[in-house]
């Protein structure tokens, strides 16, 4: 999007149903096509890489506040949907839009921490600098000293929670931290949504449930819209308003009571799954004897608030 | 004070023509290695510019046999290079380490054979060691304006694309998602770099201008954490490494039975600087992981 | 060419070409490409002090060799930081050409030293050289098994008690004795070519070690026979022809490899499989499709 189509989209009504944010943000673009509150459209992609298909048929929606978990195994092409989404990777077939634009044109609009992230210790870039860039880096020429940039880097590192180690060379950082300032670099223009690929793979029990906190905090305080890949559901079980699961080069998406069971991923895989619930965690087993292909609570209680949800 | 600066203004060494023309493109040279440098070592390129000043000896042997002006053909070949360099995939040239030190070897061999015709076509000598190791007391004063243009238009540039260098030095992807064309962005850094080899293939030979590139940026970069503070550091050392190497170059002259070369000089400058560089960087480190807690703290 | 003068020299390349044909064998094998290009550099400076002393670029270039070893290894440790390598290299070669520049046949030591000279060699000389290049031949025939074995599988050495780091000292001392020897033939810059390149092109076309360094010994023999010759006629440096012809060698097996392979995977073209998604609900068609992958 240009300078003139994001003022002309400024000035429009601020979209129904989205959270208000706390600072500025850049309303969709009402398109009389689609619902205006959703934020990511996916429909009938194709996911490809090298020539080799991997996922097809994916079709879900996204929308503002809403965090949806990825979920599949390795090599099941979650990272190369997510890379998909973003434009990194080409599609043979199928249709994403970011706020009713395609994926090259609403760049500014999406963020996207990438699953390998290696900064050598060498890299003369402080936290800050990489915010920094995150907002301006594509713009020519030097930089001058302005507030209102200084604010919004602030205010950006503030909203992740990597005010404490701002100022330290992101080389010198524990795995953790350095994620953080990818999401706080990502996060620099505002986004409306948020694309992490496998953000708690590599990190030990309480960083991954500090992740979650900050992703929760992001979707109900700043209305982001948050895409998440795992190939463990159960730490995000509590955010989790809508999951996509990959198995066997097809998708099926919905809500996670939706999808999570035992038909509909019997289904998915072609052969036939168990799915146990016990202490709100969820376990999928797959390829069981066909009679045992149910949905099983190991706790009656787990079963009592099942028929509540 | 202004005495001691009237007296070094008006001495001998600032007034003769072929120091004054050493000053000046050694400058340059220096400048624009200091800065692009920078960029290479964080790019991971560092071999890169050890091909690129290999590469070019055959560009400078080739305009001694062609009567044209040393920074053209240093330039014309440099700019070549890194234009195929950049479409070959410089990523990987490192880890085809065999297959590009065999192409040195083709292009090193290349040298030679011009460096051959020179010899036999000009009956002077004088060529291998001009195009290997430089001799910067001996360029013609024509090529001082021509190498400050060109240096600084790459100058200008690197000032240009500074932003957005950062980032995809810093992560490719990320930068992409920036909306910034990696492959423009890379062949414009490559084509400075190759204005770097050249300008430093004149200074101290195509041998040894790796060290003008690589050295002061080195050092620079074991001293901050700053992008930009780095780069000034970088400026400042090869500056001084080039100054002081060509001072000591001069003197030489009266110090010892003949006069040692000015790439000589220059080079253990630049290594003593690094080595000196390499206990601060833990000095440095202290100090800002104390400053970092203060921050913290207030 | 085949003068009695000459003789010497063809039995000096050939010596020096059969050593560094089963040295840079084993060069490739070990991914030393770096020591490769260090120690030649490494040892020039003792190439430019024998010059400036007046006495053949052997004495001086052994002399440094022990040099130019310890300096890898240092060089090693660093952990191969491009930076410090890089500079280390580059001062070497300032100090190189520091003392060149004292000599007094400046220009011309320089471009015999840097790109080889087809010399009248003596009978010193030769005999120098084929007591030098023996005595690696045997070190190399008592090494093989280790070398291989370690160049191949470092950790299974390892287990089976062979010190990595002896059996590195040793293979570097003796890739500098070869580099000593061919340095005055072809001239610093170009021992690595000469190194690398026919054992590189071997081992493209095979494999198996044994031919891979039989290959390696006679695409060396090649090189170097060629480069004389040539030499002889235009009068042309040898270090050009060493450098052309390993540039050509390499660069043909590499396109023929290149061909080759592209030739077979289009011979085994696989269609990849669409799963339909109307056949989701039969468990049946589901396994066909499967089968169908592979």
């Amino acid at each position: 999007m240009n300078k003139h189509q994001l003022d002309r989209v400024r000035h429009m009504h601020n979209v129904p149903g989205a959270v208000t944010p706390q600072h500025e943000q850049i309303p969709c673009p009402v398109d009389l096509m689609t619902d205006p509150t959703v934020v990511l459209s996916v429909k009938d992609l194709s996911v490809q890489i090298g020539g080799r298909l991997l996922v097809q048929g994916v079709t879900f929606n996204l929308r503002a506040g809403e965090l949806c978990g990825l979920i599949g195994e390795n090599g099941s092409g979650k990272t190369t949907l997510l890379r998909t989404l973003v434009g990194l990777q080409p599609s043979p077939h199928g249709r994403v839009t970011i706020c009713g634009l395609e994926p090259a044109k609403s760049r500014s609009l999406v963020g996207y921490v990438p699953q390998k992230i290696n900064f050598g210790p060498d890299v003369p870039l402080r936290v800050y600098d990489l915010v920094q860039l995150g907002c301006d880096g594509h713009r020519l020429g030097l930089r001058w000293f302005s507030r209102r940039l200084h604010q919004q880097v602030e205010r950006t590192l503030s909203a992740v929670g990597a005010e404490s180690f701002a100022y330290q060379r992101i080389g010198e950082l524990s795995g953790g931290q350095q994620q953080r300032a990818v999401i706080a670099h990502a996060m620099a223009r505002q986004p409306r949504v948020l694309l992490l690929d496998e953000p708690l793979a590599n990190l030990d029990f309480r960083s991954a449930n500090e992740l979650v906190r900050l992703l929760g905090h992001l979707t109900r305080e700043h209305g982001i819209a948050v895409l998440v890949t795992a190939h463990d559901m159960n730490p995000l079980l509590p955010l989790m308003d809508r999951i996509v699961y990959l198995a066997q080069g097809r998708a099926a998406s919905g809500s996670v009571n939706e999808v999570v069971e035992a038909q509909c991923l019997s289904r998915l895989y072609g052969y036939p799954v168990a799915v146990l619930r016990y202490g709100g965690r969820i376990l999928v087993l797959p390829d069981v004897d066909p009679q045992k292909s149910d949905n099983c609570y190991l706790d009656q209680k787990d079963a009592a608030d099942e028929g509540q949800v | 004070m202004l005495t001691w600066l009237a007296q070094i203004l008006h001495s001998e060494f600032l007034n003769s023509a072929p120091v004054q023309t050493a000053l000046l493109v050694g400058s340059g040279a220096a400048v624009v290695s200091a800065v692009i440098g920078v960029f290479t070592i964080l790019r991971g390129q560092a071999f890169a510019g050890h091909a690129l000043g290999d590469i070019s000896s055959a560009g400078g042997s080739a305009s001694f046999l062609l009567n044209i002006s040393p920074l053209v053909g240093f330039l014309g070949i440099a700019a070549i290079a890194a234009v195929g360099m950049e479409f070959l995939g410089v990523r990987k040239i490192r880890e085809q380490d065999i297959a590009t030190g065999i192409v040195f070897g083709a292009g090193l061999g290349l040298s030679s054979l011009l460096l051959y015709f020179d010899i036999t076509s000009t009956s002077t000598t004088g060529a291998a060691v001009t195009v290997m190791f430089g001799s910067i007391f001996a360029l013609s004063p024509d090529l001082v304006w021509p190498a400050l243009i060109v240096a600084a238009i790459a100058l200008a540039t690197i000032a240009l694309l500074y932003r957005p260098m950062l980032l995809s030095v810093a992560d490719t992807e990320l930068a992409v998602m920036r909306g910034i064309s990696i492959r423009w962005v890379g062949l414009l850094q490559l084509l400075t770099l190759a204005v770097a080899s050249a300008l430093g293939c004149l200074t101290v030979g195509s041998l040894l201008a790796t060290a003008l590139l690589l050295g002061p940026a080195g050092a620079a970069l074991h001293l901050c954490r700053k992008p930009g503070v780095a780069i000034l550091w970088a400026v400042a050392l090869g500056l001084l490494a080039v100054w002081v190497g060509i001072w000591m170059a001069y003197e030489s002259y009266y110090w010892f039975p003949t006069p040692w070369p000015v790439s000589f000089f220059v080079v253990a400058i630049i290594l003593m600087l690094y080595l000196l560089s390499v206990p601060c960087q833990y000095a440095f480190r202290k100090f800002a992981a104390a400053r970092t807690a203060d921050n913290a703290g207030s | 060419m085949f003068a009695s003068f000459m003789t010497n020299t063809w039995i000096t390349a050939t010596i020096i070409a059969v050593t560094a044909g089963i040295l840079g064998f084993f060069v490739v094998i070990r991914r030393s490409a770096f020591a490769a290009h260090v120690l030649p550099l490494g040892t020039f400076p003792g190439a430019a002090a024998a010059q400036l002393l007046g006495v053949q670029p052997l004495w001086g270039l052994l002399v440094f060799v022990a040099f130019g070893v310890v300096l890898l290894q240092q060089l090693e440790r660093l952990g191969r930081k491009d930076v410090a390598a890089g500079l280390v290299l580059v001062t070497i070669m300032a100090l190189g050409s520091l003392f060149l520049s004292m000599s007094r046949a400046y220009g011309e030591a320089t471009f015999s030293i840097l790109f080889g000279q087809l010399l009248g060699v003596s009978r010193t000389q030769l005999l120098a050289v084929a007591i030098i290049s023996a005595f690696v031949i045997a070190g190399v025939i008592c090494l093989f098994r280790r070398l291989l074995l370690q160049s191949a599988f470092p950790e299974l050495a390892l287990t089976r008690g062979i010190s990595a780091g002896m059996t590195n000292l040793l293979f570097l001392a003796l890739l500098g004795l070869v580099t000593a020897t061919a340095l005055p033939v072809v001239g610093a810059l170009l021992v690595f070519s000469l190194l690398i390149a026919p054992a590189a092109t071997a081992q493209t076309f095979t494999a198996h070690p044994i031919k891979a360094l039989a290959l390696s010994i006679v695409l060396s023999l090649v090189v170097i026979w060629s480069a004389i010759v040539f030499s002889f006629w235009t009068n042309w440096p040898i270090g050009f022809f060493v450098g052309a012809t390993g540039a050509v060698l390499f660069s043909a097996a590499r396109t023929f490899r290149y061909v080759r392979s592209r030739w077979w995977s289009r011979q085994r073209f696989v269609e990849p499989t669409h799963p339909d998604k109307e056949h989701l609900d039969h468990p049946h068609h589901q396994d066909a499709d499967e089968h169908h992958h592979h």
